[in-house]
């Protein structure tokens, strides 16, 4: 995910920020992004046990308006936007016309006319490029990133933490849900979201209030134990979760089906790009699948590692330790006749054949 | 911060000479780099390495760090708390979480390391990279 260091590297409002409390920087997608403040093994702890903070401005925003907005948005996505209500939001994908992904996202219905859609950092323009060269319904399409802030209050006690900085009544706000409303004296949409498999919210506001923000939240959730977490944790906390990491699971090489993500592929929905290479897909049965797998010794599997399969090849997707299951697991492609659950499997690690076996996903789920 | 008795390489490992034993670690620089360990893997005693050589590697959440021996000589111990506690790496790395001790084949060859004073100006003009 890193990119040549040709463009200066961009920043989130929270730069300065996360420098002063001592983060360790690195280059995410184009992006100075905190990757761990006290450590990835504490940061994951207090999201699974308590509450952590985490700015993901990076994350791109793409906002469709119009009568035709939702023509727009059920064209280049794969799931049914049309069964959003307002302040309803959905795991989607944004796809190509070979039925592939030309990233993953979430949109989130404002009205009949207006829908947000929040995409990964690094692939915010080229998402744009896409929605507006397949913009038919002639909709407007606004590239909004700048326009917002975002941070990802997760955990246990995350609710709470929150709930003391907002009078907007959080324990009504559905899982995928959101609303509008002041968070500290800010205007935000508050959304039940997540990318960690805790309990928890994503806000996005106006950067001009992102200092104000992120030190009342941090100074709140003190108490409780709430620290600020990086992108080092927030791997750990979705690779658990079993949760898409663009660039890694899903790419404009891989289709929803062979990913696992079938749900979110509504192919009775109507025409949208790529529904006929997903349908012959379907039909034709898949070559290969996304498995989860759990190393067998003390060794790590790691992105990228070659996965040898009753002498079939396939390949890592994200690999490595699973804090709360103190076990190394992964995800990776293995060919479709190979993907049971009990199956052994074998990773390549540096010219050695480390035994691994495949299992069910996800790894984590949370009990509270 | 840099115990004086070490001497450095470019790669962030120190080594401890004791009359023709060297102690070897990875300093504290490394390990903060690094991030937290959870797994080490160290040679099997009795092997051979040339001075530059990969012995090992160190892993962390994020990342595989390959470390590097010094000098030449014969692996005549290994660390082995560390296959169980890895972690150590990041309380200790000057101290109880050394990795190996090698029988040195040539004593001389430690003389091209840097004291602790060159590594630790060494160290400031890597973060300042950053």
């Amino acid at each position: 995910m890193t990119t040549p260091a040709i463009a200066p590297l961009r920043k989130t409002a929270l730069n300065a920020a996360h420098r002063s409390l001592g983060a360790k920087m690195v280059n995410f997608g184009g992006w100075d992004m905190p990757l761990e403040y006290s450590g990835i093994l504490s940061e994951h702890e207090a999201v699974r046990t308590r509450a952590g903070l985490f700015d993901v401005s990076h994350m791109g925003e793409i906002e469709i308006r119009g009568p035709g907005a939702l023509d727009l948005v059920q064209w280049v996505t794969c799931n049914n936007a049309a069964q959003l209500k307002v302040g309803q939001a959905h795991y989607s994908g944004l796809m190509t016309d070979h039925g592939t992904f030309v990233d993953d996202l979430l949109v989130h219905k404002f009205s009949d006319t207006h829908y947000l859609l929040c995409v990964n950092a690094s692939n915010q323009d080229r998402d744009f490029d896409h929605v507006v060269s397949q913009n038919q319904a002639d909709a407007e399409a606004e590239n909004a990133g700048a326009r917002y802030s975002q941070l990802a209050i997760q955990g246990p006690l995350a609710k709470s933490i929150l709930q003391s900085l907002t009078k907007v009544p959080l324990d009504p706000i559905r899982y995928y849900h959101f609303t509008f409303g002041q968070v500290n004296g800010v205007d935000c949409l508050i959304a039940r979201t997540g990318y960690t498999g805790e309990d928890g919210f994503e806000i996005y506001f106006d950067p001009q209030h992102s200092e104000k923000l992120w030190n009342n939240l941090l100074e709140a959730g003190k108490p409780a134990g709430m620290i600020p977490c990086g992108l080092g944790a927030r791997n750990t906390l979705r690779l658990e979760a079993a949760m898409c990491l663009y660039g890694h699971e899903i790419d404009e090489t891989t289709t929803p089906l062979e990913a696992g993500l079938g749900w979110i592929c509504k192919l009775e929905k109507g025409r949208f790009l790529g529904c006929d290479a997903i349908a012959a897909q379907k039909q034709a049965g898949l070559k290969r699948k996304l498995v989860g797998f759990e190393m067998l010794d003390k060794r790590i599997g790691r992105d990228g590692y070659h996965v040898q399969v009753a002498g079939h090849e396939g390949r890592v997707t994200s690999g490595g330790p699973a804090p709360c299951l103190k076990k190394n697991i992964g995800m990776a492609y293995v060919p479709t006749e190979s993907s049971a659950v009990g199956t052994e499997i074998e990773v390549s690690i540096r010219g050695q054949l480390a035994p691994a076996r495949i299992v069910a996903l996800p790894f984590y789920k949370r009990s509270h | 911060m840099y115990p004086a008795e070490f001497r450095y390489t470019k790669e962030h490992e120190w080594i401890k000479i004791d009359g023709s034993v060297g102690t070897i670690g990875i300093t504290d620089y490394a390990q903060q780099e690094l991030g937290d360990v959870v797994f080490a893997e160290l040679p099997k005693v009795g092997a051979q390495l040339k001075a530059g050589q990969s012995f090992g590697t160190i892993e962390s959440v994020k990342a595989v760090s390959e470390i590097y021996t010094p000098v030449s000589g014969e692996v005549a111990e290994i660390n082995s708390a560390l296959v169980d506690a890895p972690e150590k790496i990041n309380k200790d790395p000057h101290g109880s979480a050394w990795l190996v001790k090698i029988k040195l084949s040539d004593a001389k060859e430690a003389a091209n390391l840097m004291d602790a004073a060159a590594y630790e100006s060494y160290v400031a003009t890597q973060a300042k990279e950053h």
